[in-house]
């Protein structure tokens, strides 16, 4: 782990490394240290310029793309006051419907995804790695690629059940349940890395496969399979494409197609508004990753793509 | 309990809890199929009902015994991933050689009754009847059913396109006002939502012979009129009444219509099959090919373009903050992880912004006064700056961690051999690391390769040529699927599943380009 693309003799020993900086003439720490600081602050300038301009958008009281700059030159809160109160659109209840379509796909994607891979992970029977690799292929081809067979599909099984229709809720989360799959590669590898060892012992105990599965590994693999799900949980926040095509009344429409709405009905005198549900949108999230962020970091190898 | 001869799997028996809970799933699978199988049946979605099948059969064979293991954690998984993955994957197939699209998506019975409906005419003497609109589906969508009540003697009768009208026996419905209130099965549509599909319900008629047929007149009264467009089922023509003009049955495009002598068509066509014409359109039209091709090279380019840049900026920005002498390093990675962090369509959405040409943020800073989303070229730049800002802090991430994760002892063993830095990135640091994140390359590459979000929230495909629908100059192959099926110039579907299997063979290519890079089919253990 000491190991430094370009470290001088100096730094060989980390520990050494501190005082050294210290004793460095200034032209010396700029050629070793400081231009790194500088091309990091260029970095961060550019990773943090547009939420500093959507912060300072949202407090701006115009709330116009003309009146908007990077520096707040005034403050108020009218604009999360009008989203609030629901004046451009049913804030409340977009976020309502994201949070239960992103914790019901969520949910039931990791739970199914961790069932079947079990049976993978655990099991040996005829068909187990073709099913693995056909999996995997199958996952290449999302719901979205085929967005004219799903959306008559739906709007056949609507006319039958209209609770799983278009433009309903319960319609739009089945249809994102298509990928429950999903996580089966990923979670399999954490099942291969508890032991056999332990269900064999279990087993041997008087378990059934089923026990072994709900009271042996599932409380070990929980933090992670926690970790899953929040990824997964903000992957389906994403999700625009079928919810444009579904969700058509105001009241359905999720976060994604709602600021969407909100924002291209109305581009120069919403962005206001806009900013401020962004950042009562975005907040929330980055807490969570900055809280998640050791896990992502580790488990971004494993094939995470941001989606 | 099981006694130790026994083996461990079959003679355990079950406990009470585990047996009530599969007695309630299977009742509840029976009671669900039961209660939905006789709608599906009565609307012809005999795809669903396939489905309900398919689960129901399946929940009692995998349930029931104490055999297929592995099939019990499987299946419920693969349920969804056959019915909403696959099944559609095949309807888009059969989609794309038919001529599915605005005005052919029903039957030819459907056609027919459509279009004499819609030549019923009142006349003074026309008999009316007390009208409730209901449906046994969803108010919105239909399919509609009129209740109807003769205002003379109070009889009931219910009728529908694909019913005739048929008398309803008295004690089905409760008549108030001489209106039909309620009836079993049906919901009564209230004024607001017969408003809201008005267009659909005045498409409704209800034959009542050869040559009459009861039409809405207001959203609470019917008339009986007679049709000025008779049907002539052994010859399959149309008759107009009352210019003595004859429609027959003729090809215009690839779709038959009803067509008279002088070369007009009826609006109204049904669906069919069309053969390989959607593919010939797309690959030899030359406009549609063309639009095609350069929908294709554009995706390439940005998905290509997208991991090229987020890769070689998260990988610099790695090798240059990846020193133990910087004690901010923990500083850096929080604030670059950020922009990952963001939900993407917020990400897309707040860019959308910047890119104003006389207010936008980047002309402001920059001292610019670029058309950025109104000149094709400049937009193609938007959409990659965006895609590189949502996209690099990924990479560095991966770069970081796979920097960390190279053996020391190499870089020790350049070191001695005396390599310069620069050496030792470009032949040692960068093949390794090339090796460890090449299958997330592949896999971004697969990913921006149909990323939807990153065109249409930011350009919604656009600039348009003038008097171009069918393709911007951003449009990705998926966003202009989106734009033939679902834009504002009409819907066609069966050209636009033509595309999508277009797409489909192509994301083949590249998942098969994936297999081979991570080489998983080695791996699966």
């Amino acid at each position: 782990m000491s190991h430094s693309t370009s470290a001088p003799a100096v730094a060989s020993t980390p520990s050494a490394a501190d005082p050294a900086d210290r004793r460095m003439p200034f032209g010396r720490w700029m050629a070793e240290i400081g231009w790194r600081h500088i091309v990091g602050l260029l970095a961060v300038a550019f990773a943090a310029f547009p939420i500093i301009y959507i912060l300072s958008a949202s407090v701006n009281p115009l709330g116009t793309v003309s009146s908007t700059s990077l520096i707040p030159t005034s403050f108020s809160l009218d604009h999360y006051r009008t989203l609030l109160a629901g004046e451009r659109g049913p804030f409340l209840r977009w976020y309502l419907n994201t949070i239960i379509v992103c914790a019901a796909v969520s949910i039931v994607q990791v739970l199914l995804s961790t069932l079947a891979a079990y049976a993978f992970s655990r099991f040996r029977f005829a068909g187990r790695r073709m099913g693995m690799l056909s999996l995997l292929l199958v996952m290449m081809f999302p719901a979205i690629l085929s967005m004219i067979a799903i959306y008559t599909m739906i709007s056949g099984l609507g006319q039958a059940v209209p609770l799983f229709g278009l433009d309903s809720l319960p319609g739009y989360i089945i249809v994102l349940l298509g990928g429950s799959l999903g996580q089966v590669w990923l979670i399999k590898g954490f099942f291969d890395t508890v032991p056999k060892e332990l269900d064999e012992a279990a087993i041997i105990d008087g378990c059934t496969h089923w026990q072994v599965f709900s009271k042996i590994l599932l409380p070990t693999l929980t933090p992670i399979l926690a970790t899953t799900l929040l990824i997964s949980l903000v992957g389906v926040m994403s999700e625009f494409l079928l919810g444009s095509i579904f969700l058509t009344s105001n009241d359905s429409k999720t976060l994604a197609v709602g600021m969407y709405t909100l924002l291209s009905g109305d581009r120069s005198n919403n962005l206001g508004v806009f900013a401020a549900g962004s950042v009562m949108i975005m907040v929330p999230v980055i807490i969570l990753y900055q809280f998640l962020q050791r896990f992502i970091v580790g488990g971004s190898t494993a094939g995470a793509v941001k989606g | 309990m099981t006694t130790t001869q026994a083996p461990a799997h079959r003679s355990r028996s079950s406990s009470i809890p585990t047996i009530l809970g599969k007695v309630l799933l299977l009742g509840a699978t029976l009671a669900i199929a039961i209660w939905i199988i006789p709608a599906l049946i009565a609307l012809q979605q005999w795809l669903w009902v396939a489905v309900v099948l398919f689960a129901a059969i399946g929940i009692f064979v995998l349930y029931t015994t104490k055999r297929f293991i592995p099939g019990k954690y499987i299946f419920p998984g693969t349920f969804f991933l056959v019915v909403f993955l696959i099944a559609p994957i095949v309807l888009t197939f059969a989609y794309s050689f038919t001529n599915f699209g605005d005005g052919t998506r029903g039957s030819k019975e459907q056609a027919v009754s459509a279009i004499m409906g819609n030549s019923v005419q009142q006349a003074p003497d026309s008999p009316r009847y007390g009208l409730s609109v209901a449906t046994a589906g969803d108010p919105a969508a239909g399919p509609y059913t009129f209740f109807l009540v003769d205002p003379e003697d109070q009889k009931v009768y219910q009728g529908s396109l694909e019913q005739d009208l048929t008398p309803v026996p008295a004690g089905d419905v409760t008549v108030e006002g001489g209106r039909v209130t309620e009836a079993q099965g049906f919901t009564i549509l209230t004024m607001p939502q017969i408003n809201a599909a008005g267009r659909e319900i005045q498409q409704v008629s209800v034959k009542v012979d050869e040559d009459s047929a009861i039409r809405m007149l207001t959203a609470n009264q019917a008339f009986e009129g007679t049709a000025t467009m008779v049907y002539d089922e052994e010859a399959d023509t149309f008759t107009n009444t009352t210019s003595g003009a004859v429609y027959t049955v003729q090809k215009v495009g690839n779709t038959d219509y009803f067509v008279d002598e002088a070369g007009n068509r009826l609006p109204q066509s049904w669906l069919q099959g069309v053969g390989g014409a959607n593919y010939m359109r797309l690959f030899t039209d030359g406009k549609i090919a063309g639009q095609f091709l350069k929908a294709f090279g554009w995706t390439l380019v940005f998905a290509a373009g997208s991991v090229l840049s987020t890769f070689l900026v998260g990988f610099a920005l790695a090798l240059v903050l990846n020193d133990e002498r910087m004690k901010s390093r923990r500083f850096y990675r929080s604030v670059l992880l950020m922009p990952y962090a963001i939900p993407a369509f917020i990400a897309i959405l707040m860019w959308s912004n910047f890119y104003n040409r006389d207010f936008g943020l980047i002309n402001q800073v920059l001292h610019l006064h670029i058309n950025w989303l109104g000149d094709p070229t400049w937009a193609k730049a938007a959409v990659l700056l965006t895609n590189l800002w949502m996209g690099f802090p990924y990479m560095f991430i991966v770069c970081t961690g796979a920097l960390q994760a190279l053996p020391g002892d190499v870089m020790e063993a350049a070191k001695i051999d005396g390599a310069s830095r620069l050496q030792t990135t470009m032949r040692v640091v960068m093949p390794l690391l090339l090796v460890a994140v090449s299958p997330l390359l592949v896999a971004s590459f697969a990913f921006n390769f149909n990323n939807f979000n990153a065109i249409q929230l930011l350009t919604e495909g656009g600039p348009f040529p003038a008097g171009e629908y069918t393709r911007g100059g951003t449009d990705i192959l998926i966003s202009m699927i989106y734009r033939i099926a679902f834009g504002g110039s009409g819907a066609d579907f069966g050209f636009a599943s033509a595309v999508s299997v277009a797409l489909f063979v192509l994301t083949g290519v590249i998942a098969a380009l994936q297999f081979r890079f991570t080489s998983v089919l080695e791996d699966v253990n």
